[in-house]
């Protein structure tokens, strides 16, 4: 049973998010947010996370954030770093910043190759 | 015709810098952190004279500059370094040295420049003219298999370069007095997750603030055999851990008056050491949680900006009377502070507005707004006399 170039036809962004299903199954597919707040999320992550991951998020005094470092992970860990942050690494928690569906929102786009930024 | 020539030549030379005959004191560059450009800037006509194109990477970009105030050396995220030729407003050669770098520093003979990287760990040093590498520094530890990310890489007199081994808890003082043969000494277990460090501006101390921990690790480079020490060990997080939205950057750690002012990690204040008995001698209340916490000159002023989520706030304390004088709100995002040689002007980077705002520091008042492409850091040349710049 060889289903392997099958997948291969699957652009990354569908297997990204069939990962995501099937390791988060509780995580129901977070809702889009606003293309407003889409445009602060995606600037929140590139700049103010990007200040130890990187602009580009391959990595800083923080670890990379690309779909390939973080293919292993659950998306629910993910989430919860995000939100509450890391103890003992500097990682801080965004909470106050985000709500809960809007750190899935981020995880999912991380996971899938996190969007430019839009001028 | 042949008479011509030198005359043709001379038109040629003078085309190509593009000016006429100009010093560089009060030139700098403002690093445009999305576009990988740096602009070029007069301090004297507060304007931006031109753009260099093509610097890859710039997030997290630092510069340093050859001794003749010429040439910017622009460390970026990608590990490039870029030689930048500030008259001729060219990039005068470009390396690719690392994965992932930080930032560096330039020796004291001018000769060398060394870049910090996180990946692979260690500092790499090369030929100031040419970018030849001369040396590299894996920044290995434990069993020395593992490479820790280097951070708060300064210049110290002697030829040496100081850094300090974020996951490795060192310092090490390479001595590049024969540039191909450098001799390390390291300062072992100094403490817990050094994520920044500086030089005083006299070269004598070189301090590494500690993030795993409360604290800073001290090295007196003039009696580098009593080792390192810890200073303020109630500097830091204390007890409550608070959370630290972007890392302080120590490079502009403030020395003035016989006190330094230190950005207090994760608390709204600027901590005030004494600088001989390094003991804290105060705390000032501010906006947020300081990043640069940066001296005028004079050191008649001390000027912060602030992380997430007060980023757009300086505020300025008066160091006669140890308290936030004047708060101003130059933009969204502010990033980043550079005065001008003497201090009358400080330029600001608000990288959400795309300008840099030009302040007098005795009014107060606004000079001028100057756009640019999301700036971060400003770099004038003032630095290449500086020890630890």
């Amino acid at each position: 049973m060889n289903c392997r170039p099958y997948i291969n036809h699957i652009p990354d962004r569908a297997v990204a998010a069939l990962f995501l299903c099937l390791l988060a199954p509780a995580a129901a597919p977070a809702a889009d947010p606003s293309p407003e707040r889409t445009r602060e999320l995606v600037r929140m992550v590139r700049q103010d996370c990007g200040s130890c991951h990187g602009l580009t998020l391959k990595g800083g005094l923080g670890p990379p954030l690309l779909p390939e470092t973080l293919r292993e992970k659950p998306a629910e860990s993910l989430r919860y770093t995000v939100l509450l942050g890391r103890p003992g690494t500097p990682m801080p928690p965004w909470n106050a910043f985000m709500t809960e569906a809007e750190a899935d929102w981020i995880v999912q786009q991380l996971m899938a190759g996190f969007p430019e930024e839009t001028r | 015709m042949k008479s011509l020539l030198p005359i043709l030549a001379a038109f040629l030379l003078s085309a190509c810098t593009g000016a006429s005959l100009r010093g560089t004191g009060d030139m700098g560059i403002v690093i445009e952190r999305a576009s990988g450009s740096v602009a070029v800037v007069d301090s004297s006509t507060k304007s931006i004279l031109g753009r260099i194109e093509g610097l890859g990477d710039l997030s997290h970009a630092s510069a340093v500059y050859s001794r003749d105030g010429r040439y910017a050396y622009v460390f970026g995220r990608d590990g490039g370094l870029t030689k930048v030729d500030l008259l001729e407003r060219r990039i005068a050669r470009r390396i690719i040295q690392a994965g992932n770098s930080i930032g560096g520093a330039i020796s004291q003979d001018g000769r060398l420049v060394a870049a910090q990287n996180y990946q692979p760990g260690g500092v790499k040093v090369f030929d100031a003219d040419t970018l030849e590498l001369l040396a590299d520094i894996p920044a290995t530890y434990g069993d020395g298999g593992q490479r820790s990310k280097v951070v708060g890489l300064a210049d110290v007199p002697g030829n040496k370069f100081a850094f300090a081994l974020f996951d490795a808890g060192e310092i090490w003082v390479a001595d590049l007095s024969r540039p191909r043969e450098p001799k390390v000494t390291k300062f072992r277990n100094i403490g817990n997750q050094p994520y920044d460090g500086l030089v005083t501006p006299d070269g004598r101390h070189y301090m590494a603030g500690l993030f795993g921990e409360d604290g800073i690790a001290l090295v007196d480079l003039w009696k580098p055999e009593q080792g390192a020490r810890k200073i303020l060990a109630n500097y830091g997080k204390g007890v409550e851990k608070l959370p630290v939205f972007k890392m302080p950057h120590l490079r502009g750690w403030a020395v003035a008056g016989g006190r330094a002012y230190l950005p207090a990690i994760g608390k709204h204040e600027v901590l005030v050491v004494d600088t001989a008995s390094w003991q804290e001698v105060g705390r000032i209340p501010v906006k947020g949680q300081p990043v640069f916490v940066m001296a005028r000159p004079d050191g008649r002023q001390i000027w912060v900006n602030f992380a997430f989520p007060d980023y757009s706030h300086v505020q300025v304390i008066d160091t006669l009377e140890q308290k936030v004088v004047q708060s101003l709100s130059p933009g969204k995002a502010v990033l980043h502070m550079e005065f001008t040689p003497r201090g009358e002007n400080v330029w600001i980077s608000a990288r959400d507005d795309n300008r840099v705002v030009v302040y007098d520091t005795a009014s107060f008042s606004k000079l001028t707004e100057l756009p640019a492409q999301n700036p971060s850091g400003i770099f004038f040349t003032s630095r290449a006399a500086r020890i630890g710049f």
